[in-house]
């Protein structure tokens, strides 16, 4: 099988010009700018989400080959904000889900039963990764994956998000503002400054 | 057993009451009264022009005339489908969606019912080809209007839900299959609850008339049934395309939810 390696070529979205951009198995890519830069649209544009020019990778497959569903698949877009349709936690569990994933976040098995509506925003935060993630997609696309949570369980979904994609081997693009966070996950940091993506020296940290 | 003959003074007189309604939602300022008798006004002018209509198109039975009376009164329906709806597909999208799926449900049945069921001669004898047109046309309408609003502002609010199922790698079918169903059933229901209430509730209005009529309620009651089979059938398939072809026009080749397709409501 081929490395899984996410290429972005010539990438058009928005504000954003043309990106090039290699990820490799395994490594986190952080994404920071300013509000409205268009990092989430970057993310959109990668899952297909969004109409844009150019063309995305992935392990040699070009995006605008195979189905819209079947590429969504792979490369998996988590939201800021979580979506829920179902009145149970565990009808959005298609592919059902380890107790390993459920006590790493904090979970016990009987969240399956629970109803959506008694779900606090951090809850449905981190049951929107476990969500994503027990779908054993093939790349990660993260938007702002920590933002509602507290410092301790924020450690907690960050270990293990980056253990699980090391394992994986995950190419990852992360949306992050919490330069504390950046450090401890990326592999390489980028910025969006108007049109370009610059590269971020790990010095500055 | 002959009608009993109407004549306009008895009609007036009718009027009359409808204005004194009119005079006491004035009194009590409830804001009806405007729009009551203008719609009243309106019964009574476009009612007496389909009349002088219809009596030109019984004495001439020719299918030109009558094909282009159930034309005018498809695209009066499609226009009447499109202005029913808050936020309707843009670029005619919504006019044809309408226009096109209530050509093929209601033309469809009502020839059929013409020609293998009922079978005047000739099979277009506007007597039973124009009502029946418009029933199947009405109801038809209404169904499909309910459908497509449904479907889409449903979508409109849903959006975040139907990208987030997009996000985890279901098809477009999946992603809208709830709101596909929920515009399905509002189209359906009047229809059903229709049924559901003959001849408990209410006495449908064709088989009042045909009674009123002098014909015999067994005879009145048959057409009826046939009536609402064939209503239900119009609608039915009408929705059901509709719902199909605007489910399906909410998104691009790309499998994306394409809200921009919709017009923001004036």
């Amino acid at each position: 099988m081929q490395p899984t390696l996410l290429r972005l070529e010539r990438l058009t979205v928005g504000e954003l010009e043309a990106v090039d951009l290699n990820v490799s198995p395994g490594d986190i890519v952080c994404l920071s700018g300013a509000s409205g830069s268009g990092k989430s649209r970057l993310l959109r544009a990668v899952a297909d989400l969004e109409p844009h020019g150019g063309e995305v990778w992935l392990a040699g497959q070009a995006q605008s080959t195979i189905p819209a569903h079947r590429w969504r698949r792979q490369v998996m877009l988590v939201p800021a904000e979580s979506q829920w349709w179902s009145d149970r936690v565990g009808e959005h569990f298609s592919d059902g889900v380890e107790d390993g994933d459920l006590a790493a976040l904090g979970f016990e098995r009987e969240v399956m039963s629970w109803q959506v509506g008694r779900l606090s925003t951090g809850e449905k935060q981190r049951l929107s990764l476990l969500r994503a993630v027990s779908r054993e997609p093939r790349v990660l696309l993260l938007d702002e994956p920590t933002a509602n949570l507290d410092d301790a369980t924020r450690d907690r979904v960050e270990n293990w998000l980056a253990s699980r994609i090391e394992s994986r081997g995950w190419p990852t693009l992360w949306v992050a503002h919490d330069k504390g966070q950046i450090v401890r996950v990326a592999n390489r940091h980028l910025r969006i400054e108007g049109s370009r993506l610059l590269v971020q020296e790990a010095a500055w940290t | 057993m002959d009608v009993i003959e109407l004549s306009w003074w008895q009609l007036a007189l009718a009027a009359s009451m409808v204005v004194v309604l009119a005079g006491c939602t004035a009194v009590m300022r409830l804001g009806m009264s405007r729009s009551l008798l203008i719609a009243a006004l309106r019964t009574v002018v476009q009612l007496a022009l389909i009349g002088l209509v219809l009596e030109a198109l019984f004495a001439a039975e020719r299918l030109v005339w009558v094909s282009l009376m159930a034309v005018a009164m498809l695209l009066i329906a499609g226009r009447e489908v499109m202005a029913r709806q808050k936020r309707r597909l843009k670029g005619g999208w919504a006019f044809g969606i309408g226009t096109l799926s209530m050509f093929l449900s209601s033309f469809t049945v009502t020839v059929l019912t013409l020609t293998v069921i009922i079978g005047p001669d000739p099979w277009y004898r506007p007597q039973y080809a124009i009502p029946l047109l418009g029933m199947m046309l009405g109801n038809t309408m209404t169904g499909v209007a309910l459908a497509l609003d449904r479907l889409t502002d449903t979508a409109w609010q849903q959006r975040a839900v139907i990208e987030s199922r997009l996000m985890l790698g279901q098809s477009w079918q999946e992603a809208i299959g709830d709101i596909r169903r929920e515009a399905m059933r509002s189209g359906l229901m009047p229809m059903i609850n229709a049924m559901a209430a003959a001849g408990v509730v209410s006495l449908p209005g064709m088989m009042t008339g045909q009674i009123l009529a002098g014909s015999p309620p067994a005879l009145a009651v048959k057409y009826q049934i046939l009536v609402m089979f064939t209503i239900t059938l119009g609608t039915g398939f009408g929705t059901l395309a509709a719902v199909a072809a605007g489910s399906r026009r909410l998104f691009d080749s790309r499998e994306r939810l394409r809200l921009d397709r919709l017009a923001v409501p004036g």
